[in-house]
């Protein structure tokens, strides 16, 4: 008898199985994941959790006997009262209470748990930021390495044989060292002259002529190496910094007095998905939060999402504080800027004007990619904001028009957030795709 | 027995160690070698984890298996159920290997592991190598060799075939596969020295009776060979075991999906034995490891306390719920093969008037574990419920047969635990076990080979059962995209051979991209 211990042995072995199952199911686990995000709190939005998916979406069919109709019989424990010949009512779902009900098989919906990196791998599948194309180098960043010619010192796993060889014969032939072949000659021909039986008059001569030939070879040889340490030369491998695209995401949140805790829930929960992908997916994405009243502050991350401040409304407010960073720390030349925005739509209509030259003229001509989302009532829903519009979505209706990296959406309702954010940031080729 | 010689109790409280595991193995080892006389493989105790244990769960038991998606559906099914707390895991999994592989649970208690040491160690093991259905069809030195090459052979078609193929074929396949065992030993392909043995007979039987007036007689036109037949006979038609009848005939298969289909159909032929036994195979075990460990408890081996645990986890065990109890679930196979078990011990230690009469053979034999291991080598649980199954313990577990008849209103009543009905239970019960009659009978019966190739099965429907039509939908679809043409398959009438229903299906074009 042996005894193993097995539980230091690497798990993990069923991960392969998981992720096919997974990749399998994907189109069912994708749209659960999307639905499970409206129930998440803003906190626990990148958390692992269940999720329920049609179980035939993944069922394995197998050719068996009905579960109902025909002549069945079947044997069971535990009678009380039954007499040969009683009749018992049928109960539901035919006789078969057998060991499938118990398996759970007759279920619709199959539920399993995620990992956070599952969740957020088919939660943020498909996203990019778009139009990411001012590149920089940036120092210190290296990404991987490349051949870099060949070097006289290095590491003896990096030694190139054909390259040394190359370069041992090359000397070799400039010092004239002799062969083994013209070492061989000369043993033959003294074997030679040593055979005969009856030596020739200058035999001696000649004997004595080549052995002193052969030394010298032999010599030559010993002093000129095969393979010399100078002959040596080794692959060489330099690092190559990866010119890097910077970007930078401006989130700015309207906070004033008429935003509803409804509104900014909205809001929040759309910029929470945007700060999960941008750090998920992205190394180099600065990330700004502005909020505004009627006067903006640029925030952390903590204040932005859980403060409680109020006030008026100035939307321009907002996007002088955007310029005003940009100056100072956004070099638009080196930096791809993204903006997005979110409001009630509620703004001062003498500030209309304002905010749309700002945006127009200074904001659009250095960014690559503005959305601009507004939140409604939930009461509003689909009936009237389809038709009522804002201050702000008025304002902002001809800038659409005029710029192709400028979109605007509405959402009212939580479960519209995840749906108008993978819009927003498809990735350009999967959303033609899908269109076509 | 516990007189001045007692022994120390191998462990107190319920931590173990390697140590101590060696202890118990070699303990119990001289009660199950000696004293019981069960023939065993060499054993290899393995410890594992919770997570080992569910990543052996989702890949059937086996310590290596190929990678397959349905895997990870299990896989993520038993982890959720044990992350919630909702089922526990087992305590071990034994595999029928030579040597035999025991997976011991590193959460398990020292009893625990002195109970599933004596349970899958011995009992399982003893089993897989005397039972004849494991002995007649599974190969347990090779299967391990076995499942290591099917892994790398299904590895390397990934790569070199593509995931998608692959997974396609083994989607399929898994779908036949338990249409994909053979049920009977094959007939061996003669040898062509035997053939020509047999030919110089026959010419020498036709040289014996030669007499030269049967040249005379007239003979009228000779009628032909039916054609239909020899077609069928050139395909080894009918054919049950459709797996094989792809792998051997399938027109359009390349051969490394033949292969595949082989190594699906010979994991199905091995698990079959297992499927036919379950219930004598538990019982067996179940068997074994009561007596080992009430031995050591009467020897002194272990504690009072941990005697106490075993039994509870015992009764747990082998609990059966009556029908009404709400969670009846079917027989509980522990239950079941120890019941019978233990009374075929009773009946050989101290029989009734009525167990004399029943079981002639057995009665008052004084050694029960003989019959017994006579029991667990020449029967499967089908021919054992029908031949073991007592007055007594029907009566003991109110066993009654209901007859829920299509027609009828109602669910009859057709036996009870009275004198007219121990046979009908134990009938009926016995069939309940007979895993041909649980399955449809499904058979390839023809090729239309002149036509378009359109493969035929038929289903022997019994007692009006047909088959779960959307299920067979599903799987005709993988047939024929395997069979490479339509394929048809029609559910008759075992009596009447009258058509119930009938299922078509064509290959999708676009199946392998």
């Amino acid at each position: 008898m042996h005894i193993v211990d097995r539980r230091l042995n690497p798990g993990g072995k069923s991960l392969v199985n998981r992720q096919r199952f997974l990749r399998r199911a994907r189109a069912y686990v994708s749209q659960a994941v999307r639905d499970s995000l409206k129930d998440r709190s803003i906190k626990d939005l990148d958390k692992e959790g269940e999720i329920t998916i049609r179980r035939d979406a993944i069922h394995e069919p197998t050719l068996r006997r009905a579960a109902k109709g025909g002549n069945r019989e079947q044997v069971l424990p535990g009678n009380r009262e039954f007499l040969e010949g009683d009749r018992i009512k049928r109960p539901d779902g035919g006789s078969d209470g057998g060991s499938r009900a118990g398996e759970g098989e007759d279920e619709d919906d199959f539920r399993f748990a995620l990992s956070r990196e599952e969740f957020l791998d088919l939660f943020l599948d498909d996203l990019e930021l778009p139009d990411m194309a001012k590149k920089r180098l940036i120092a210190g960043k290296i990404e991987g390495i490349r051949r870099a010619g060949y070097s006289t010192a290095g590491n003896p796993s990096n030694l190139s044989v054909p390259r040394t060889m190359q370069r041992a014969l090359s000397r070799r032939l400039a010092l004239r060292r002799p062969s083994s072949g013209d070492l061989g000659r000369l043993d033959d021909a003294i074997a030679e002259i040593e055979a005969r039986d009856i030596a020739g008059p200058d035999d001696a001569a000649t004997l004595a002529r080549l052995r002193d030939e052969r030394a010298l070879v032999i010599r030559r040889r010993n002093l000129i190496a095969y393979i010399d340490p100078v002959d040596l030369r080794y692959r060489r491998f330099e690092p190559v910094p990866r010119p890097v695209a910077q970007a930078v995401m401006f989130c700015l949140m309207d906070v004033s007095g008429s935003m509803t805790a409804h509104m900014k829930d909205l809001a929040k929960r759309f910029f929470a998905l945007l700060h999960l992908f941008l750090s998920r997916c992205y190394e180099h994405v600065d990330v700004v939060f502005i909020h505004h009243t009627d006067r903006a502050a640029e925030v952390d991350e903590q204040t932005f999402f859980y403060s409680t401040v109020t006030g008026g409304t100035l939307v321009s407010s907002a996007l002088d504080k955007l310029l005003e960073v940009i100056r100072d720390r956004y070099n638009p030349t080196d930096w791809n800027i993204y903006v997005a925005q979110a409001s009630d739509g509620d703004t001062l209509a003498s500030d209309n004007a304002r905010v749309v030259s700002l945006m127009e003229d200074e904001v659009l001509p250095i960014a690559q990619y503005v959305a601009y989302l507004e939140v409604g009532r939930e009461e509003f829903a689909s009936v009237e904001s389809a038709t009522a519009t804002t201050g702000l979505w008025d304002a902002y209706a001809p800038v659409m028009v005029a710029n192709p990296h400028f979109a605007m959406r509405k959402v009212t309702h939580r479960r519209e957030i995840y749906p108008v954010f993978r819009e927003l940031f498809q990735r350009r080729g999967v959303s033609e795709r899908a269109r076509s | 027995m516990k007189g001045a010689l007692a022994p120390a109790p191998l462990f107190t409280g319920s931590d173990w160690d390697f140590a101590l595991i060696n202890r118990i193995y070699e303990t119990i080892e001289p009660i199950a070698l000696q004293e019981m006389r069960l023939d065993i493989y060499p054993n290899q105790i393995e410890v594992i984890s919770a997570e080992q244990m569910l990543d052996a769960y989702s890949s059937i038991g086996m310590p290596l298996f190929y990678k397959h998606w349905s895997f990870g559906k299990q896989f993520v099914t038993n982890e959720m159920l044990y992350r919630k707390g909702l089922r526990g895991l087992a305590y071990e999994l034994v595999i029928n290997s030579n040597p035999c592989i025991n997976y011991l649970m590193q959460e398990n208690s020292a009893t625990m592991q002195t109970l599933v040491i004596a349970h899958a160690a011995f009992g399982h093991n003893h089993f897989f190598k005397n039972n004849y259905v494991f002995r007649q069809w599974t190969d347990a030195d090779g299967i391990l060799d076995y499942l290591e090459f099917a892994k790398r052979y299904i590895a390397s078609c990934e790569e070199r075939h593509g995931q998608l193929a692959v997974e396609r074929v083994l989607d399929a396949a898994h779908a036949l596969m338990n249409q994909g065992v053979h049920r009977y030993p094959r007939v061996r392909p003669r040898d062509l020295k035997a053939e020509a043995a047999r030919e110089a007979e026959r010419q020498a039987y036709r040289d014996r009776i030669y007499d030269d007036l049967w040249r005379t007689v007239p003979t009228g036109g000779r009628a032909d060979t039916v054609p239909s037949d020899q077609r069928r006979a050139a395909l080894g038609l009918p054919q049950e075991n459709i797996l094989y009848f792809l792998e051997k005939s399938g027109p359009r298969l390349e051969s490394w999906q033949r292969e595949i289909l082989r190594i699906v159909r010979l994991i199905a032929q091995y698990f079959y034995p297992q499927r036919q036994t379950k219930t004598m195979n538990e019982g067996a075990a179940t068997f074994t490891h009561y007596r080992i460990m009430t031995a050591l408890h009467e020897r002194g081996w272990i504690t009072d306390g941990a005697f106490m645990e075993f039994i509870q986890s015992h009764t747990g065990v082998v609990y059966q719920p009556s029908f009404d109890s709400g969670h009846f679930g079917g027989f509980n196979p522990y239950a079941l093969g120890f019941g019978i078990m233990s009374d075929v011990e009773r009946i050989c230690i101290d029989p009734t008037e009525e167990d004399r009469e029943w079981f002639g053979d057995i009665a008052g034999s004084g050694d029960p574990v003989e019959v017994l291991k006579d029991i667990w080598a020449n029967y499967r649980d089908e021919s054992f419920v029908s031949q073991y199954l007592s007055p007594h313990l029907i009566r003991q577990w109110r066993l009654f047969k209901i007859l829920d008849h299509e027609g009828e209103a109602d669910v009859r009543v057709d036996a009870i635990h009275d004198e007219r009905g121990y046979r009908r239970i134990r009938r009926a019960l016995s069939r309940e076990y007979d895993i041909a009659r649980q399955e449809p009978d499904i058979q390839v019966v023809d090729v239309d080979l002149a036509g378009d190739r359109t493969l035929m099965l038929e289903n022997t429907v019994s007692d009006g059962v047909v088959l779960e039509s959307s299920d067979a939908n599903l799987v005709l679809q993988n047939l024929a995209n395997l069979w490479g043409y339509e394929v048809a398959l029609s559910e008759v009438d075992a009596d009447s051979r009258k058509e119930l229903q009938s299922h078509r299906c064509q290959p999708q074009d676009d199946w392998m991209r």
